[in-house]
């Protein structure tokens, strides 16, 4: 099961702090992929993500400052 | 690596700017994964009233004049600069417009990270105010020594 968070509004700690939310509903082997802005949040949130166990399978550049996180539980 | 990070919040204060940055630490820290315990003791129990907006709460005649005053997260003052409730409206305005988390949308954060919130005993009884007048959330009403086992290990701040 696949689901989308887009977080390049946010700042922190929200940004992160949604992404735990988020990441905390998924089930074993679905898939979060999160858009966030670069700076703080594409520094923080994949470490954060790798930090409590769970697996960022890529990070990729979408266009502008927005890039793309995605993380498997 | 630190398995056991931990973070306890002494909330004293009652006010707008430092209970933004009490539930900005607590939800931040809870995102990152640590265990966050925060303690409201005196004018922070305002945070965590159920009944939000002014209300005669406690049971004598000077609990309840507090009770009034004390009117939740919505007329919480900033600790300086508050020019007659100005402050916080002014500051509100801010935060929307930079996209910053507003301090009602911290706390409902605060519930879904689970972090631990307790209530101080000593000012609950000052201030006549029973468990049952807190929200749900609220784990425990707990004393000092209480409070400092459950901080054992981890780092404490007093805001």
């Amino acid at each position: 099961m696949k689901k989308v968070l887009d977080i390049t509004k946010e700042h922190c700690p929200m940004t992160f702090v949604k992404t735990k939310i988020e990441l905390s509903k998924l089930n074993d082997g679905d898939i979060l992929e999160v858009l966030l802005a670069e700076g703080e949040p594409l520094d923080n949130v994949p470490r954060n993500a790798k930090e409590q166990g769970y697996n960022v399978l890529s990070i990729e550049h979408v266009e502008g400052t927005t890039h793309k996180v995605t993380i498997k539980k | 690596m630190a398995e056991n990070k931990k973070l306890s919040i002494i909330a004293f204060s009652g006010d707008f700017d430092k209970l933004t940055a009490v539930f900005t630490l607590g939800t931040g820290a809870a995102a990152v994964g640590y265990e966050v315990n925060i303690f409201f003791t005196f004018w922070g129990l305002d945070a965590i009233k159920k009944k939000q907006g002014r209300s005669f709460t406690g049971g004598n005649w000077l609990t309840k004049i507090f009770g009034f005053m004390m009117g939740g997260l919505k007329v919480t003052p900033t600790s300086r600069f508050n020019f007659l409730g100005a402050g916080p409206k002014i500051f509100r305005y801010l935060m929307k417009k930079n996209n910053v988390a507003t301090l009602e949308e911290l706390v409902e954060a605060a519930k879904a990270l689970g972090i631990n919130m307790y209530a101080c005993e000593m000012a609950m009884h000052v201030l006549g105010l029973k468990k049952k007048d807190f929200i749900p959330e609220v784990k425990d009403v707990l004393g000092v020594a209480s409070f400092l086992n459950l901080s054992d290990g981890g780092q404490t701040l007093f805001i």
